[in-house]
């Protein structure tokens, strides 16, 4: 029995200022609590995407500023340790953080300001989806499909799907489980987009699904 | 003739065949350009690439020049440096001035669905919009973290008419109730300056300069004026010189219409004359081949500057797999992520400390071009700048933070 067809969209993202900007610890936690949801998205997602080739890549906005321009390790850490894949909603990124900030700056005695043109920028992000003329009907056309489409279809189908709720449930795994392969959608579940690379994504998902993909 | 497939060895051809389809939902729309000039500096330059590969594209883009007397661009000019931050003083009469030369430039043009109004000297044609029905944009593609009060109160009158203000840096963002929108530039990789070189044109270029390329070559190129710190960049050397054998390269144009350029400059000689292995090269404009070549067989470059724009020539060295330790101003951040695609710092000590540590840890300064390389691939090559510029004009037809083509 054929699968019912999987269209690949891709998406782009349009950078927006905020006018908003941190000098310290503290001015960055008041930022995270009053930002819009697509500037917390913004800030903890688009470093998958411009350094999508990095391995290890660079953590989220926040973690990378506290570390390299407040000099804080121990916050850098914290902020950067924050597990994404729990996370459902953009909501539950803002409270991870927010959890990480607030006991931080209630026990420090002394905040540091950054140095003077290295403040934190708050920005956000409009994004734009289009379909692709790729479709799949099967996981050997899945698979082929999937090594032509550019990687923001990749990341469009693995990560915003997951966040975004809105943007309805269009991502792999749900197509597998609807089309029967139940054990294939579990083990792309069970896998954490967030420790490859874009590219090593895109490779071990088709070998994981090449498994599946009896005659 | 560059055509949009030549990109695709380099970008991938899924990127290219995206821009095709992004371009298909601007069918039917002509998106205007309007600047200054036809020739000279990074707008005209970045115009003149852009349009043709947005007509390959599908899209009705054009191109067109505001008309204006000496008087007129004396005026632009004063905007410009306070703009940048200069104190300047520019009369009421000469902003009334600058004013009536646009309006005579709103009566003369036609306006397109689309208007795409590049940098502050245009930016009074938004008076054309009464009675308009067209989309308007405004790109500064000027440093603005510190403008001049007066001035920016002037320009900000019309800046907020406009549906969406375009800026290169997020620190150049201001508080205005219009969308902000980031739009870095870009390098072209198939242009002279960094298209790849064999190794003979290369090799040619340092010996005609007496460069030995057989030790380690430290290198900044940027004009002789004091924001680029040449006289630091020298400092820096001097202290890196004590503990690792290099040689070091100050190559660009002369001194600019900045007053220290002079004394600056004269600083600069007086150190290179002490010292047979700095080379200060004075290039002409046209000397693209040659810098490329620089680029590409230096083992470190420098960007020690104090204040940016963007600057680009991070970009053109991280293209060419070179590890950069640069300044962290301006756009240099958004090129530079410390320590994974380059090396950021903020003193003449930490610059030297550094330049060490790249030349004794060639792998790890090998690591570090390698993903700048990746970086810029990704993000700062005239396609993703293509990208954006289609994006922008979308954005004013749509609502919302997300938005679905069909």
């Amino acid at each position: 029995m054929g699968m019912s067809p999987f269209f690949f969209t891709t998406k782009y993202d349009q950078t927006l200022l905020l006018g908003r900007r941190a000098r310290n610890a503290s001015e960055l936690a008041e930022g995270i609590a009053e930002i819009p949801a697509m500037s917390v998205y913004y800030h903890t997602h688009h470093f998958l995407e411009q350094h999508h080739f990095l391995s290890p890549e660079p953590p989220n906005d926040f973690a990378y500023w506290a570390t390299n321009v407040l000099n804080d390790d121990l916050l850098g850490e914290q902020l950067s340790s924050i597990d994404v894949i729990q996370c459902q909603t953009i909501e539950q990124i803002r409270e991870l953080l927010l959890r990480v900030l607030d006991p931080y700056l209630a026990a420090a005695k002394h905040l540091a300001d950054c140095p003077q043109g290295e403040d934190f920028h708050f920005m956000s992000c409009r994004t734009f989806t289009l379909p692709t003329p790729y479709s799949a009907s099967s996981l050997d056309e899945f698979c082929v499909a999937l090594e032509k489409v550019s990687v923001s279809s990749l990341y469009y189908h693995m990560f915003d799907a997951r966040l975004r709720p809105e943007l309805g449930r269009n991502d792999f795994t749900i197509w597998f489980r609807d089309n029967s392969y139940k054990e294939l959608a579990e083990a792309l579940q069970n896998l954490d987009p967030y420790t490859y690379t874009l590219e090593g994504l895109r490779k071990t998902i088709v070998k994981l699904v090449r498994k599946y993909d009896r005659p | 003739m560059i055509a949009l497939e030549d990109y695709a060895s380099i970008v991938g051809q899924s990127s290219i065949d995206d821009l095709r389809l992004i371009a298909q939902h601007l069918q039917g729309y002509t998106i205007q350009n309007i600047n200054s000039t036809a020739v000279g500096g990074g707008v005209a330059e970045i115009l003149n690439r852009m349009i043709p590969l947005m007509k390959e594209l599908g899209v009705s883009a054009r191109w067109d020049v505001i008309r204006g007397d000496e008087r007129f661009f004396v005026i632009t000019k004063k905007l410009h440096n306070a703009l940048h931050g200069t104190p300047v003083d520019i009369s009421n009469e000469e902003l009334d001035y600058f004013l009536a030369v646009d309006r005579e430039n709103v009566a003369s043009m036609e306006f397109a669905e689309m208007v795409f109004i590049h940098d502050p000297q245009p930016v009074a044609l938004i008076e054309a919009r009464h009675g308009h029905e067209g989309h308007w944009a405004w790109r500064c593609h000027i440093d603005f973290s510190r403008p001049n009060r007066k001035i920016w109160n002037f320009i900000e009158k019309f800046v907020r008419q406009y549906d969406v203000a375009v800026f290169s840096a997020p620190a150049f963002s201001r508080r205005l109730e219009i969308p902000q929108v980031l739009i870095s530039p870009s390098i072209d990789p198939l242009s002279e300056k960094n298209r790849e070189l064999h190794e003979d044109e290369i090799r040619q270029v340092f010996e005609k300069f007496g460069i030995d390329m057989s030790r380690p070559v430290v290198t900044q190129i940027s004009r002789f004026d004091y924001l680029k710190d040449p006289v630091g960049v020298i400092k820096a050397y001097r202290i890196a010189r004590r503990r690792v054998d290099c040689q070091l390269v100050l190559a660009g144009g002369g001194a600019t219409d900045d007053p220290e350029g002079p004394i600056i400059m004269e600083q600069v000689k007086a150190e290179a004359a002490k010292d047979p292995d700095i080379h200060l090269l004075f290039l002409p404009p046209s000397s693209d081949l040659i810098i490329n070549a620089l680029q590409r067989g230096s083992t470190i470059i420098l960007q020690k500057s104090l204040k940016e724009g963007f600057g680009l020539t991070v970009a053109e060295a991280l293209w060419k797999r070179r590890p950069v330790i640069a300044g962290a101003v301006g756009g240099i951040p958004l090129q530079i992520s410390h320590r994974y695609s380059g090396i950021l710092t903020h003193s003449i000590d930490g610059t030297a400390h550094w330049i060490k540590q790249l030349i004794n840890e060639p792998a790890y300064a090998a690591r570090l071009g390698e993903n700048g390389h990746e970086h810029i691939l990704n993000n700062y090559l005239i396609t993703r700048h293509i990208k954006d510029y289609l994006l922008l004009f979308l954005s004013t037809l749509h609502s919302g933070d997300l938005v679905h083509l069909t």
